[in-house]
């Protein structure tokens, strides 16, 4: 049974991946539009360091792989917002989700897993491989590094996945959703460290961040692979994604449970 | 002239019954446009963190970038409340109905651009104009004629060129429509451009979306003149009072890439 319902998030996962694959030149198309923005992202905060050596830990080459692990980041994560599960519930397509035998938030994370793989690899690695050849970056020298990453950048994704659940299911209550997707996208953009490191925050919205789950999905990552977290850091950084994944997902799920409690679907 | 006034006049219907729609939804319009409002904040807030760093970038001090930030977004502001619904174009084109616009007895374009108008966007311009005022107040500029004259014609001319942009880019479209996002390195990325000095950036950066693509001439040349700044590039003083002149070009090529591409349009058929 169990392995059963495993089964079934592998092919739900498959399917994300496919959708998005079906798409080549919006692929292209991404990347050109992530990579133009990663070499002006790059430029603008390598001029700090024409007055400074190190700002908050960061010296120029760390500051730059910042940029393009950022610049990867945006689609896998999906940073400037989501609204799928939102335009579900509006149209009442969601009922069809409801009488299926997997639950529709556990469906559409693993669906959006599969999808974040795709985005990882081609939205992902091809902006960091031009930032790669065109600056001096910081690499993890060591192989477990390299794993660790890649466990955060999974937990990333989950941590995102739960936020963006729970402003989509605003949509029980409204039927315009998308004030909540612009507000929870500018959150995001800026309590992650997508837009400036968190480190280069003044102390006091740097302690607010960190207070938040945001820097899990954008700055946590980043802090593995570019070395500022490093040994037992690196355990306690992933611990506390894992926290921030699990308190998420259950606030998306009971959210979840109480707008279907006042779901009205019209017509059939 | 009676053909252009009687243009205008059908924009300002047409837009008009756009914004009634709009209003219909009052606190849906209230909280997108807080949002609008705050998603712009946000590129000022990376500012602010970097000066709170550092006491300049590339020469400018905090309120002189705050003038570039303040006139590059009031441009790009009013481009995307007057056309930025341009980014759905490619829609249009997908689905078939940019024929329709073509058995109308109206240009394509006017057609394409009265198609939306989101007032939202106004969120946008009501931040830049803060920023404007910080920057304003806060640096001591000398004001002569010259310099007011510049910075009055500084918005309407940054508002043609990122219009003139936004249209050219655009009909990528009429080529690949899944490829149109490539079109948002330009319209979003020169708006992300020119809200910095052009001196930061490297030089073949510079030429491609400062120079070509004539970013630059958004904000940065024109802030030079008002503030009496000397060029950290060296480059001639003339492109500080050039951005009408360049503003109107970029129209002239703008009409003539849509024309083209027009001409060359081949519907799907349905």
């Amino acid at each position: 049974m169990r392995l059963d319902a495993l089964r079934l998030d592998w092919e739900l996962a498959r399917r994300g991946y496919a959708r998005y694959a079906a798409y080549p030149a919006a692929t292209i198309a991404g990347v050109f539009v992530n990579t133009v923005f990663g070499f002006m992202r790059a430029f603008i905060l390598l001029a700090l360091f024409e007055q400074r050596d190190h700002i908050a830990g960061y010296d120029a080459s760390a500051t730059v792989t910042y940029v393009w692990l950022g610049q990867a980041l945006i689609m896998t994560i999906y940073i400037f917002g989501w609204q799928d599960l939102a335009l579900r519930i509006r149209s009442g397509d969601i009922a069809g989700d409801l009488i299926r035998p997997v639950h529709p938030l556990r469906a559409s994370l693993a669906f959006d897993l599969g999808r974040a793989l795709y985005h990882a690899i081609y939205r992902g690695l091809p902006p960091l491989l031009v930032g790669a050849l065109v600056f001096r970056l910081v690499l993890p020298a060591d192989p477990l590094e390299w794993l660790a990453f890649v466990i955060s950048v999974g937990l990333a994704i989950v941590v995102s996945y739960g936020f963006r659940a729970i402003y989509n299911i605003v949509a029980f209550w409204t039927t315009d959703h998308r004030g909540a997707m612009f507000l929870g996208a500018v959150a995001v953009n800026l309590f992650s460290g997508f837009i400036v490191p968190v480190a280069f925050f003044p102390d006091w919205l740097a302690a607010l961040a960190h207070a938040t789950p945001f820097p899990s999905m954008v700055q946590l990552p980043i802090d593995i692979f570019i070395g500022r977290a490093t040994g037992g850091e690196v355990l306690g950084t992933l611990a506390v994604q894992l926290v921030w994944a699990v308190v998420l997902l259950v606030i998306a799920e009971r959210l979840f449970a109480f707008g279907v409690r006042r779901l009205v679907v019209q017509g059939g | 002239m009676a053909e252009l006034r009687e243009s205008l006049s059908l924009y300002r219907l047409l837009i008009a019954a756009r914004v009634r729609a709009q209003l219909q939804y009052r606190t849906s319009f209230a909280i997108e446009t807080v949002a609008a409002f705050l998603v712009s904040f946000l590129d000022f807030v990376a500012i602010l963190v970097i000066f709170s760093n550092v006491p300049q970038l590339g020469t400018w001090s905090v309120a002189q970038v705050a003038l570039l930030y303040a006139l590059a977004t009031l441009s790009f502001a009013f481009t995307d409340l007057v056309i930025g619904h341009l980014d759905g174009f490619p829609a249009l084109i997908r689905d078939g109905n940019f024929d329709l616009m073509l058995v109308r007895p109206k240009g394509t374009l006017f057609q394409v651009i009265t198609g939306d108008f989101q007032l939202r966007r106004l969120g946008r311009v009501a931040q830049a104009l803060l920023v404007l005022g910080y920057a304003l107040n806060t640096l001591a500029i000398d004001w002569t004629p010259d310099r007011a004259l510049v910075l009055a014609l500084t918005v309407p001319s940054g508002v043609l060129i990122y219009g003139s942009v936004w249209v050219a880019v655009i009909c990528i479209a009429f080529w690949t429509v899944e490829g149109r996002e490539a079109a948002n390195a330009f319209t979003y990325g020169g708006a992300f451009l020119a809200q910095y000095p052009m001196n930061i950036f490297d030089r073949w950066l510079r030429r491609f979306l400062g120079y070509f693509v004539p970013m630059a001439f958004i904000a940065y040349f024109p802030a030079l003149h008002v503030l009496g700044k000397t060029d950290p590039l060296g480059l001639p003083a003339v492109l500080q009072v050039a951005s009408p002149v360049v503003a109107l070009a970029a129209a002239v090529v703008a009409s003539t890439v849509w024309r083209f591409a027009v001409r060359h349009y081949q519907s799907a058929g349905g």
